[in-house]
């Protein structure tokens, strides 16, 4: 009797989400908001010149198997805003296989963009790849945000591996992966995260930046509350990096580290 | 393929300056993270998957002949901190010296005037690694062994470990070592194809948060 493996099905969900901001007099339109799946996307209120759109998870999500793509784009000049309605959170689907969660975003000249979602929370068993790539103009701006939660309480997390590429004006501004859990070795040590629970991001792009560059500065020093550094990148850019045991210090440490909020 | 030459490359007394360094060991000590021989040998571990499997694509990438201005370009991006820059490009140039001296060609040195203030480390030990006649392999063993082997002789010193318990650490490393290697090089086959994007960019977010604090420290032992 002979084995052969069965061809991987594919089970789950298979959605996208596209928003596109343009210019359109005074303000900024969306003539792109479209969401299939467990996306809901909704016009929330604008802010001057800046449109607003939340993401609505309307089913649990991502499973494993599933396939997530969201693509955004602010198109010359205009401004966009980018929230979700609540945290994600990665659960163990039917399969074991990993679930995908990819993003776009694409900011063009004289644009601006603000990704900031809710948390990621990575459940015991789940496991997910999610991947974000930002294409930045030369004089764009970019806001974005990155929380990442391992396990509930009192439980360890799934497989989490996420990438974060952004390229300004078509060279590498940052290229980051990290992976959490099972098959990320010593992701808990003394290295990586030395058993904080909630790991958070803050990007800000802006050509500003090259002008009036930022000195790299440390937030906090103690392990019960949690530490950040905020660094310069190799460009207009900084980067915030934040660890604490919970998305609570962590989102405390973020605000503090944040130098335009 | 030239076997002896990888030797003198990753021996510890080739004259790179890497014995200034800790490889990041040094803050993890004075932070209470690192206490013994368990937690070193955590430490390794993560920093061999994350900031040594990077360094290692990097290397290998530039032995197979990739551009290394374009790897010196992926390297900052995969590199956040300015203090973990400074360091890179430095011992990039303290290798470059040696290399130079010990493989003398016309790439070492046109990488040494495009970049005079260095280039990355990793960028240069695979440069290197070519000019030695080294494989792609080669060099991300090399660059992978020295990601967890400097942290490893820094933290006897610091710690007073017996040298026997370090040393056991980095020899149950070498399957991990191995498999690094083996992924770097494997990343490394698609760069010509695919671009930087296709070579690994693990971080680790306490490496990156130690090493501006270890940087501001009044009083240090190692540089990194």
């Amino acid at each position: 009797m002979t084995h052969t493996a069965a061809p991987p099905a594919v089970i789950g969900v298979q959605a996208t989400a596209r928003i596109l901001a343009t210019r359109a007099g005074g303000g900024t339109a969306l003539p792109v908001l479209t969401g299939d799946g467990p996306f809901d996307l909704r016009r929330a209120r604008p802010q001057g010149d800046q449109a607003r759109v939340c993401v609505l998870g309307v089913m649990s999500a991502p499973l494993g198997g599933d396939r997530l793509r969201i693509r955004a784009t602010a198109e010359r000049d205009a401004h966009l805003h980018v929230t979700t309605a609540a945290a994600t959170i990665a659960l163990r689907g039917p399969t074991t296989a990993h679930a995908t969660y990819d993003v776009h975003l694409t900011v063009a000249e004289q644009a601006s963009l603000h990704w900031l979602p809710q948390p990621l929370i990575s459940t015991a068993r789940s496991n997910l790849r999610q991947s974000c790539t930002v294409d930045v103009a030369p004089t764009a701006r970019l806001l974005l945000r990155e929380e990442i939660v391992l396990g509930r309480s009192g439980e360890p997390p799934g497989r989490l591996s996420t990438r974060l590429t952004v390229h300004r004006d078509g060279r590498p501004l940052l290229d980051q992966q990290t992976g959490y859990g099972p098959g990320a070795p010593g992701w808990d040590g003394p290295a990586i995260v030395a058993g904080h629970r909630a790991v958070g991001q803050i990007l800000i792009v802006d050509p500003v930046l090259d002008r009036q560059p930022l000195r790299a500065r440390l937030f906090g020093d103690d392990p019960a509350t949690g530490q950040a550094v905020l660094t310069p990148l190799a460009g207009p850019a900084i980067l915030i990096t934040a660890l604490a045991p919970d998305t609570l210090r962590l989102r405390r440490l973020l605000d503090a580290a944040h130098p335009i909020a | 393929m030239n076997r002896a030459a990888l030797l003198v490359l990753a021996d510890g007394r080739f004259p790179a300056g890497g014995h200034a360094h800790s490889g990041g060991a040094e803050e993890a000590v004075t932070s209470g993270r690192v206490r013994d021989v368990a937690g070193l040998r955590e430490y390794c571990l993560g920093r061999l998957h994350t900031s040594g499997l990077v360094a290692a694509g990097l290397a290998a990438a530039a032995a197979s002949g990739y551009d290394p201005l374009l790897l010196d370009e992926a390297a900052d991006a995969r590199t956040t901190g300015p203090a973990l820059r400074h360091t890179s490009r430095r011992l990039g140039r303290q290798l470059l010296r040696a290399a130079r001296a010990a493989w003398p060609c016309a790439e070492l040195d046109a990488l040494a005037g495009a970049r005079p203030r260095g280039a990355h480390q990793s960028v240069v030990l695979g440069l290197t690694a070519r000019r030695a006649g080294l494989t792609p392999l080669d060099a991300a063993h090399a660059a992978a062994y020295e990601s967890v082997g400097g942290p490893v002789t820094a933290t006897v010193r610091l710690l007073r470990l017996d040298p026997f318990d370090a040393t056991a650490v980095l020899a149950r490393l070498s399957a991990d070592i191995d498999h690094v290697a083996a992924v770097a090089a494997e990343a490394a086959r698609r760069v010509h194809t695919d671009g930087p994007a296709a070579l690994p960019a693990a971080s680790a977010p306490l490496l990156d948060i130690a090493a501006e604090r270890h940087a501001i420290r009044p009083a240090r032992l190692f540089a990194s």
